[in-house]
């Protein structure tokens, strides 16, 4: 049972891995060096003369060691997301749930909200340079609506009754209503239309991220399963 | 053996991998998204803004 979990979680956080971090690198890359030159001082928003938008930015093989880094922590990352993802799959399955390609987009979804969209409600994917409140404060706070966004999705999937929505309900909200750790001031330097698309396009392939992981997940559990059996 | 024991030996079997691997994957995460290192910091650091961990 284990080295079927370990063995699909790895190709699908892998494969997905790869894909995510290209289409970081594409995407969200571009707009995190532009608010860097921001946050260096090398552009100054506001100063004394306009500031092109668009500036000459490093490519994509100009840093060849801090992107092959970003590609490895990526995949790093969405493997570690998949071990969570594919346990979870093997207790459903367990309790009569079909896993396979297409309920793995679900389950992508429900992964999305979980680590993405819950937390990123309150506490934005953040530009570098924006002002923030301490990181350790920020990181309980992430991990606790982590939690509790995690267990509402299992609830609203799994519960099929209406205290178990209402529960899901709550623990949606409540990070939010309770707030998280905020700034005393704002200090952040970069121009409000880079944060915003910084936000977008974190958000944008974060979702594409977790339905391409929940595909592969449940791809790979029922591709190892038949393999087993064979 | 009874048939409750039976089952909750099959419960176990399917529980205690599932939770291994639960484990293993948030230390992975916990790792390249939150473990402030300066290291490890500087090599995920694109990745940790990109995902939305909380960074600096």
């Amino acid at each position: 049972m284990f080295s079927r979990i370990l063995t699909s979680a790895l190709f699908a956080g892998a494969v997905a891995g790869l894909i995510i971090a290209l289409l970081q690198l594409f995407f969200v890359q571009p707009v995190l060096l532009h608010a860097e030159l921001y946050e260096s001082g090398a552009l100054v928003h506001f100063g004394a003369d306009p500031v092109t938008a668009h500036p000459e930015l490093p490519g994509l093989f100009d840093e060849p060691m801090r992107n092959l880094l970003s590609v490895l922590f990526t995949m790093l990352t969405y493997t570690g997301y998949a071990l969570l993802m594919v346990a979870l799959m093997s207790i459903a399955e367990g309790r009569g749930h079909a896993i396979t390609a297409r309920s793995g987009i679900l389950w992508g979804l429900a992964g999305f909200v979980t680590f993405h969209l819950a937390p990123g409600f309150t506490l934005a994917p953040e530009v570098p340079g924006v002002a923030a409140a301490d990181v350790g404060a920020r990181q309980i706070w992430w991990f606790a609506t982590v939690a509790s966004a995690g267990l509402a999705m299992w609830l609203i999937a799994f519960g099929s009754n209406i205290v178990a929505y209402a529960v899901a309900a709550l623990l949606l909200l409540a990070p939010h209503v309770i707030g998280a750790p905020e700034p005393d001031v704002f200090t952040g330097p970069v121009p409000t239309e880079i944060g915003a698309l910084f936000a977008a396009r974190a958000f944008g392939v974060g979702l594409a991220a977790w339905v391409l992981l929940g595909a592969f997940a449940g791809y790979f559990w029922q591709a190892e399963g038949q393999r087993a059996e064979a | 053996m009874t048939t409750k024991a039976l089952k909750s030996t099959a419960t176990a079997s399917q529980i205690l991998p599932a939770l291994f691997a639960v484990v293993l994957g948030l230390g992975i995460v916990t790792l390249t998204g939150h473990v402030q290192a300066s290291t490890l910091h500087d090599a995920a650091h694109d990745v940790r803004h990109a995902t939305g961990f909380p960074c600096h």
